[in-house]
């Protein structure tokens, strides 16, 4: 099979290949690495390939088919979904013996002393971790343009965003350089750019998979999750990683069901699951500022679903509007307190300067970004003496509000739909000069993260030919209902003419003259959004 | 709530042990004055009585046996320092005298 059919295969196509023995997993993580190597110059995804641990890796899954094949089908079914697929890390996830820096100059050169659980689960499971996605500095940011070493394009238009923070992930999963990749989402970091790189992003429960190894930035909303290019491979992802793991103690025991189980291929099937459901349709989500384009097509996805059976309730969300400034005081305070491990004596970036203050003063001050800084600062001053009940225990009284208001609605709805983003993906350098208007970016992520809960963004169109995400939010716990409504949308929208566009500008990511992903140059000034 | 002069801005850079040049202190004050306009909005909200969350899934306490278990070698542990003399850390004087 050729490379380029190889690479464009969906995860659950390519298990099959494999089980089949139509092609080898050498052969298809070559075809990968080929592709990501040619084409990464000008879409910046990744941080670095290994090649040589990806041919290992692959080696590894062809000597586990070949043995499942030796012992019959009941052994080639019984091999794990993901074995011999490639799949991209974010480069906050430590692995031993490679590189992992968060996107920070303050972690640059850092070589993992250890796996991070996620990576072991992965690594046994036989998929192929190809290397590390670039990403928005420590995840802050809704662009991958505070990266430290440089923005990602999108695949649909290589002078936009693709999102963030976990924007490498996604643009390698859309240009077909991995079959599916990890992320992390504190704010909306999966959910967005999935839905502004037109693939599938999946945001679980918090607490649903350990961050044992996940480099931290605001301990009670980060969440481990996945990408793919359709539910089902989100899900097989999702699957792999999570479970309880106790090296982190807020990961949970709550049993993980067998989300594939329920995922059918046969799209009848998946779609006669919407019959009587009830999906909630909350009218604060239409926001100001919502581009036209973005709010017709989340409507033509409602009147879809209520076309197929399902029942549409309007709910109210009220303290939706509250959710930025909540997010915007708890994640930098949390972000204040994990980032002041980095000092410059243990590992990474290091600047002596004097004395032990003087070290930090300069370690800290030329290793963080401006955007980290930023947040530091905010963080900071809100846990600072005379004004922590005014700003951090005000917030999290807030907390308990926005997430009063989705316990509500959920004991009328089964599950909530609304957009995942207020707009398509937005040119890169347009939402610099103001922190604010980033971090606007958000609105429809933050308060699902703000409350803990599931959160799925699957592609719902296209306006002036960008992805569209249609953001699907369940009960904690709730993930396997969250991911059904997900296929079933596939099943129901499988004929629809915007599922046969590729991104837009694959072919001048195969141009070598093509050059890499540049902001414009814009006045010293604000940074921001997650 | 309060806004910041360029003073308050300095010592909270101090707080948070990070060097900032004129400009980034300067370009601080304005970004973090703005973003501290927006908090202003949850002041709206009368939260006298609603308790505060900090987390938000029901977690009881796990414990587990005070066993002991593989962890980094000393020579993994300082592979990554910048400076190292022996199986330590080094780190600038703390304490005057203390030679």
């Amino acid at each position: 099979m050729s490379d380029r059919r190889l690479t464009r295969l969906h995860a659950h196509e390519m298990a099959r290949g494999l089980r089949a023995g139509e092609f080898g997993a050498r052969e298809l993580i070559e075809a990968h690495l080929h592709l990501a190597h040619a084409t990464d110059r000008a879409l910046h995804a990744w941080m670095f390939l290994d090649d040589d641990d990806a041919r290992a890796g692959a080696d590894r899954a062809d000597a586990r088919l070949a043995a499942a094949r030796r012992d019959g089908p009941a052994a080639l079914a019984a091999l794990p979904p993901l074995l011999g697929i490639p799949v991209g890390l974010k480069d906050l996830v430590v692995t031993r013996g490679q590189p992992s820096t968060a996107g920070s100059r303050i972690l640059e050169g850092f070589v993992g002393p250890f796996d991070a659980h996620i990576a072991e689960r992965i690594r046994e499971a036989g998929a192929v971790v190809l290397g590390k996605t670039n990403m928005d500095e420590f995840a802050m940011g809704s662009s991958t343009e505070h990266s430290a070493w440089g923005p990602t394009a999108n695949p649909w238009a290589l002078d936009r965003v693709p999102g963030g923070s976990s924007g490498g992930s996604a643009a390698a999963v859309a240009a077909y350089h991995a079959a599916v990749s990890i992320g992390t989402d504190t704010g909306g970091s999966i959910r967005q750019p999935a839905a502004l790189c037109g693939v599938t992003g999946m945001k679980p429960t918090y607490g649903r998979v350990s961050r044992f190894g996940i480099i931290a930035f605001a301990s009670s909303l980060d969440q481990v999750g996945s990408f793919g290019r359709d539910v089902r491979d989100a899900a097989a992802l999702l699957q792999t990683v999570a479970g309880r793991d106790d090296r982190d103690s807020t990961s949970s025991p709550v049993p993980v069901p067998d989300f594939l189980a329920d995922l059918p291929d046969d799209d009848d099937l998946a779609a006669g699951y919407l019959r009587g459901l009830r999906i909630g349709l909350p009218r604060e989500y239409f926001v100001a500022g919502m581009e036209t384009g973005v709010e017709a097509r989340v409507r033509e996805a409602v009147s879809a679903l209520e076309s197929a059976g399902a029942e549409i309730v309007d709910v109210a969300l009220p303290h939706t509007d509250y959710g930025l400034a909540t997010y915007y005081i708890v994640a930098p305070a949390e972000a204040s307190a994990n980032l002041a491990r980095y000092d410059g004596i243990r590992f990474g970036h290091s600047v002596r300067d004097g004395d032990v203050l003087a070290d930090y003063l300069a370690t800290r001050g030329t290793g963080f970004g401006p955007e980290v800084k930023r947040r530091i600062m905010l963080g900071t001053y809100a846990l600072s003496a005379g004004y922590y009940d005014a700003y951090y225990v005000k917030a999290q009284k807030v907390r308990t509000l926005i997430k009063a208001d989705f316990d509500a609605a959920f004991e009328r709805v089964d599950a909530i739909v609304a957009p995942t983003s207020p707009t398509v993906a937005f040119p890169l350098g347009a939402r610099l000069r103001d922190p604010v208007a980033m971090y606007l970016s958000d609105t429809c992520t933050l308060p699902v993260s703000v409350a803990g809960l599931p959160g799925l963004s699957v592609p719902c169109g296209l306006s002036d030919g960008l992805p569209v995400g249609l953001q699907v939010i369940g009960r904690a716990w709730d993930e396997g209902r969250v991911l059904r409504l997900g296929r079933a949308f596939e099943a129901i929208t499988a004929d629809a003419e915007w599922r046969r566009f590729e991104p837009t500008d694959l072919p001048a990511l195969d141009d070598p003259s093509t050059p890499p992903p540049r902001v414009p140059s814009i006045p010293a000034s604000g940074r921001g959004g997650d | 709530m309060a806004s910041l002069s360029r003073a308050d801005v300095e010592h909270v850079a101090l707080l948070a042990r990070l060097g900032l040049t004129d400009a980034e202190l300067a370009l601080l004050e304005g970004q973090l004055n703005h973003i501290l306009d927006q908090y202003q909005v949850l002041s709206r909200l009368d939260t006298d009585t609603i308790p505060p969350t900090a987390q938000v899934i029901e977690l009881e306490n796990i414990l587990r046996d005070d066993a002991p278990r593989a962890s980094l070698t000393p020579g993994e542990a300082l592979a990554g320092a910048p400076e190292r003399a022996g199986d330590y850390f080094v780190v600038p004087v703390v304490v005057e005298g203390a030679d």
